[in-house]
């Protein structure tokens, strides 16, 4: 029976461990990284009710009276400014409309900005109940600002997602390549050590803070914006538990061959930026257009955040997710197979 | 149980046009110290490493333990302790924890308190490893080398870059080991290294092994045991042959404007030399004798020092 210190397995989890908790630039990056992004995103996206829609009104006869008017609406800002400056403002996205006085009235917009669409339909409602319009269907509105629906929400767990390639590819990648520039990887391969053990305890070491790193997201996601964890805690821990063997695979793969840090850097970079766009952290992949779309799925990153926000949103059950999770898998023992086959020892 | 420790045939590496190593015949004898002497870049690292089975060889024969690399790799591997040269300890994990992680890799050994007694690093047991001293992290190279109570230890240029002090620490270690009957091959650009450790050396130079045989077979291969060494501040030196034909000089070898002459007999030698430059008009800058030793035996083989600092 092996005993803790008699197992190369233990010991070089280990060493994994040790090096990174002897080294709190990671400790930072691992856990308040991840929190203060979402706190910043959380605060810039903080459901606030209807937007303010600010408009210029170009100086003029009748500008003052046409600024009152539309003031009196509380969703619009207008100023009156020279038709110089309105036009600049326009340009620049300080407002997002242009109005001219007299009659007709002119509105001057560009339809491409969603934000000029909205303020168009704002100014023209205005407009029209200023001079006496009556509505002939009446209309209720009820304000809906539900926990589960909002961007914060949305944000939680592609930040997970996120943080788990982020770590499992810096983690592994850097610590590789000092250790083959440091010869040590050739030291190592000097013992009877074995290989697929070492590639292992990387993977492992991943293990251990996984919680503490998962759980400081989830519950401040919670505690400071209400996102809810709707599915079982047991089966978002799985999926991060395998997300995170994922990456720790493609690091390896990643720093199996690389020299430097510089290249090493690069690599993770050409391999992690597709991701963080295409992947859906930020926003939903469906914005990309619909060619794209099996090609995005087929991304490790894509089927964890597929996979952890239909289980903290939608609550579904583990099985559910067995498509995405299936697709992690494969990435993951493909990526450690190659690694352990292509690695560069000296 | 085969006699030879280490065998090789003929061992040929090369980098692109560069021959590193040019036909090396090697037979360790188990118990022995065995020794490569050479300059840098002599393809000392490059032979070690290849018998060490990190390198391929583009051509020759290796036989370590009487076993092939192809064949027995894992049962070589535990036999073995090494030390390989520009290895960088991790510097976060402290100095037992090294030894601890390394101890693991092997079915057998040494326990962690007896390593670290062996190279004197217990008071260091708990110190980060960037905290040591450059004599410390080679000894603690040392203990990972020799925690598997190994049959054979390779030694790539131990130490290189230390201090006298630790130096004599290093080789005290290795002659210990030696004494409880092990095997080692080192490498070294140092020749009090190879004098006071090593019962054979392979002097090598350019991939090629030059000279063969204990350090006293070595020098004494000189034909004299002492060396003159004279520089001029006017005046030629005079030629070879007529140094040569002074009474008692066995061999003439030059090296940037200084003169070696290997002598058996000093005090011969002095006055004719004294007496040769005043009749030739010439003044001595610089004139000093010393024991022969392996340094004058590279340079008579090659006409350069060893070392090029
Ligand atoms: N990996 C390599 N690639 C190219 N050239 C090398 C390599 N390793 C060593 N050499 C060259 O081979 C020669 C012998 O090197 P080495 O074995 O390190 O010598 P030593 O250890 O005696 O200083 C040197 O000229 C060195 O530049
Ligand atoms: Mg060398």
């Amino acid at each position: 029976m092996n005993r803790p210190e008699t197992s190369a397995l233990v010991q070089l989890t280990l060493w994994r461990l040790r090096e990174f908790t002897r080294e709190p630039e990671a400790l930072f990056w691992v856990f308040a990284f991840p929190i203060l992004l979402a706190l910043a995103l959380g605060i810039a996206f903080k459901g606030r009710g209807p937007e303010v829609v600010r408009v210029a009104v170009e100086a003029g006869p009748g500008a003052e009276a046409l600024a009152q008017s539309l003031n009196a609406d509380g969703r619009i800002e207008a100023a009156i400014v020279d038709s110089a400056e309105a036009h600049s403002r326009l340009r620049t996205g300080r407002v997002a409309l242009v109005v001219g006085a007299g009659d007709p009235l002119v509105l001057r917009f560009d339809t491409t900005r969603v934000e000029s669409d909205i303020a168009r339909l704002v100014v023209v409602n205005a407009v029209q109940e200023s001079a006496g319009r009556r509505d002939v269907a009446v209309i209720r509105d009820v304000r809906v600002t539900e926990p589960g629906a909002r961007y914060i929400d949305f944000l939680i767990p592609g930040l997970i997602g996120l943080n788990i390639m982020g770590t499992g590819m810096w983690g592994i990648g850097f610590g590789i390549v000092k250790a083959r520039n440091d010869r040590l990887l050739k030291r190592l391969l000097a013992s009877p050590m074995r290989k697929s053990e070492f590639m292992l305890s990387f993977m492992l070491s991943r293990l251990i803070f996984l919680g503490f790193e998962v759980g400081a997201v989830l519950l401040f996601g919670l505690l400071m914006f209400g996102v809810p964890i709707r599915g079982s805690i047991l089966a978002i821990a799985a999926i991060v538990v395998i997300g995170a063997m994922t990456f720790s695979g493609v690091g390896l793969l990643v720093a199996s061959r690389a020299r430097t840090i510089e290249g090493v850097s690069g690599l993770m970079n050409f391999v992690m930026v597709p991701m963080w766009i295409f992947s859906g952290v930020f926003f939903a992949y469906s914005h990309f257009p619909d060619g794209m779309q099996p090609v995005i799925r087929l991304l490790p990153l894509t089927a964890l955040n597929d996979a952890l926000r239909a289980v903290q949103l939608d609550g579904v059950a583990l099985a559910a997710t067995a498509g995405p999770i299936a697709l992690l898998v494969a990435w993951g023992a493909l990526s450690f197979v190659v690694a352990l086959k292509v690695f560069r020892w000296q | 149980m085969p006699e030879a420790a280490i065998k090789c045939r003929e061992l040929v590496k090369r980098y692109g046009d560069l021959t590193a190593v040019a036909g090396i015949d090697l037979d360790v004898r188990r118990g022995e110290c065995f020794g490569m002497l050479g300059p840098n870049g002599a393809g000392k690292t490059t032979t070690i490493e290849i018998l060490q089975g990190l390198r391929e060889p583009d051509g020759g024969e290796v036989e370590v333990l009487g076993l092939t690399w192809d064949r027995h790799e894992g049962e070589l591997r535990q036999r073995m302790g090494t030390q390989l040269q520009e290895t960088k300890l991790p510097e976060k994990l402290k100095v037992e924890e090294v030894v601890r992680l390394f101890r693991s890799f092997y079915r057998r050994g040494r326990s962690v308190d007896e390593v670290l007694a062996l190279v004197a690093l217990e008071e260091k047991r708990t110190a980060w490893v960037g905290k040591l001293s450059g004599g410390q992290r080679q000894r603690l190279a040392v203990a990972c080398a020799l925690v598997c109570d190994p049959d054979l230890l390779f030694l790539d240029e131990p130490t290189t870059g230390l201090d006298p002090q630790s130096r004599r620490q290093l080789w005290g270690v290795i002659e210990e080991f030696r004494r409880r009957g092990g095997t080692v091959l080192l490498t070294t650009h140092y020749m009090e290294e190879a004098e006071r450790l090593c019962d054979r050396v392979a002097v090598v130079d350019h991939g090629e092994i030059i000279a063969l045989g204990s350090p006293r077979e070595l020098i004494a291969s000189l034909g004299a045991e002492h060396v003159v060494e004279f520089a001029l501040e006017q005046g030629e030196a005079p030629p070879d042959d007529v140094l040569a034909a002074l009474p008692g000089v066995e061999h003439v070898a030059r090296e940037n404007g200084t003169t070696h002459l290997t002598v058996s007999r000093v005090h011969q030698v002095i006055p004719a030399l004294m007496r040769l430059l005043s009749e030739r008009g010439a003044s001595l800058s610089e004139l000093t004798t010393h024991h022969a030793s392996l340094e004058d035996v590279f340079l008579n083989l090659t006409g350069r020092h060893m070392r090029d600092e």
